[in-house]
């Protein structure tokens, strides 16, 4: 049986690693080429970075950068932040990352991301949906790292991401992000019932229980982890780290998961 | 020294930094003259099975890899869509394959919470040992991304299985030629110890 995928997602922004809440205020965490090499050592299953600074600057991604936290890297990588076109996606994928994530663009200009399934592969493509409770009380996708309401409904987004060929979708509670409160599991539930492709959740996780419950309850394929890998514990200093493996198998039903 | 196929199909950078990692020289060849030189030939690939049976075949590389795997039995390790180029057909494409090993190519069944392609960390059983298995262990776990599973005709073949739906081969070895269907590059120090295993061949 397959692992349940734990991902620590690293934010950028310009060249430092930083961690937000609530996608506002952020707290500055390191230079991204070190921490990339302690989660490399530490054995992590993927690895996501997110630029997020990009897109609201209107820029590309920074792939010489980029190149250097790849160097690091001997897992999985998904790069998101800015990437507007084939060519920015084509040069992160060049660069050693199997994954691309799309956000903003891919609303703007939804034929990008068929036109990076079709070429790439589907299993290279993120879609990254961004949900924020409206005043209305609807939850509603945000663009442009939250800044911006799109009034598309993220259940009805995720569907139409899925058919025009996303491999996965990155879907980011930004109520529940860095407050360590564990997962809006009635979201990650609601677009997990209306696709087949894998959900990465994402915001709000605190614990190994948290991850557990979004998984078996939520349906959650793989969990993206932001404040429990890079600070100590809820208002504690920065210390990069990764749950105990052996518990998390334990609580993920992978204690004995060998198939013979 | 590892030559490692450049004809357009996934990127080989990773692969060049883990090579560099280990410590083992690479040279990559893009066209048929480099690849004259090779002693130890990695095929990897990321794609569709007929695009990189068609770029194989128009650039004037298949001959040479075809002289050096079956005349010359130079070590040959296919990778990924790499391991299923080495099979006779996959049912992703209607290009005859390699055909080297006697295999084929199969798509995951669809079958209900299945979600296909397989994408992730998945453990592996030793089906027989051969110098690729070197230092395995019941831990030991690799990284992968395919829709499509080889499954060789005779199981003698067979070095690694893998399970996801159904048993599938992970790793197989016929004479001088061997296939893996996770990617190594991607799979920390287990992928390490596999690449080395095959720098050591």
């Amino acid at each position: 049986m397959l692992r349940t995928r734990v991902i620590p997602a690293l934010l950028l922004r310009n060249a430092s690693l930083v961690k937000t809440v609530r996608f506002g205020p952020f707290t500055y965490v390191g230079d991204p080429c070190n921490t990339v090499r302690i989660f490399n050592e530490l054995e992590v299953d993927e690895l996501v970075v997110l630029d997020i600074t990009a897109t609201r600057e209107r820029r590309a991604p920074n792939f010489a950068l980029l190149a250097d936290i790849a160097n690091e890297c001997f897992m999985p990588l998904g790069y998101g932040g800015g990437i507007s076109c084939f060519a920015d996606a084509q040069n992160v994928l060049r660069l050693g990352y199997e994954k691309v994530i799309v956000n903003t663009h891919a609303m703007e200009n939804p034929p990008l991301i068929t036109e990076l399934a079709d070429h790439f592969g589907s299993q290279a493509v993120i879609v990254s949906i961004d949900v924020r409770r409206s005043l209305w009380g609807r939850e509603r996708v945000y663009s442009r790292s939250g800044t911006r309401s799109t009034h598309r409904d993220p259940v009805a987004w995720a569907r139409q991401v899925e058919s025009l060929g996303a491999g996965e979708i990155l879907l980011t509670s930004i109520r529940r992000e860095g407050t360590w409160n564990g997962f809006d599991l009635g979201l990650v539930k609601a677009v997990t019932d209306a696709v087949r492709v894998p959900v990465i959740a994402q915001g709000g996780a605190g614990s190994v229980d948290h991850i557990a419950q979004v998984v078996d309850l939520a349906g959650a394929s793989a969990v993206a982890l932001g404040s429990m890998v890079v600070f100590q514990k809820k208002g504690c200093g920065v210390l990069v780290n990764f749950p105990d493996p052996a518990r998390l198998a334990e609580r993920l039903g992978q204690a004995n998961p060998r198939h013979d | 020294m590892i030559t490692l196929v450049d004809y357009g199909m996934g990127n080989l950078g990773s692969i060049r930094n883990m090579f560099k990692r280990i410590g083992v020289a690479v040279e990559v060849a893009a066209d048929a003259a480099a690849l004259e030189r090779a002693s130890k030939i990695l095929l990897p690939g990321v794609g569709a099975f007929d695009s990189a049976m068609q770029r194989i075949n128009a650039g004037g590389l298949r001959e040479v890899l075809e002289r050096k795997a079956l005349r010359e039995r130079v070590p040959v390790m296919g990778i990924c869509l790499g391991m299923q180029l080495l099979t006779r057909a996959s049912e992703e494409g209607s290009l005859p394959g390699l055909g080297w090993i006697p295999a084929v190519t199969r798509r995951f069944p669809d079958l209900p919470g299945l979600k296909v392609p397989h994408m992730g960390w998945n453990l592996v059983c030793v089906a027989r040992d051969c110098p690729l298995t070197e230092g395995i262990s019941t831990d030991t776990r690799y990284y992968f991304v395919h829709s499509y599973y080889v499954h060789a005709d005779d199981r003698q073949d067979c070095v690694l299985t893998a399970h996801y739906g159904v048993t599938f081969d992970a790793v197989i070895a016929h004479d001088n030629l061997y296939g893996a269907q996770f990617h190594p590059e991607k799979s920390h120090r287990f992928g390490m110890g596999f690449l080395r295993n095959f720098a050591s061949i």
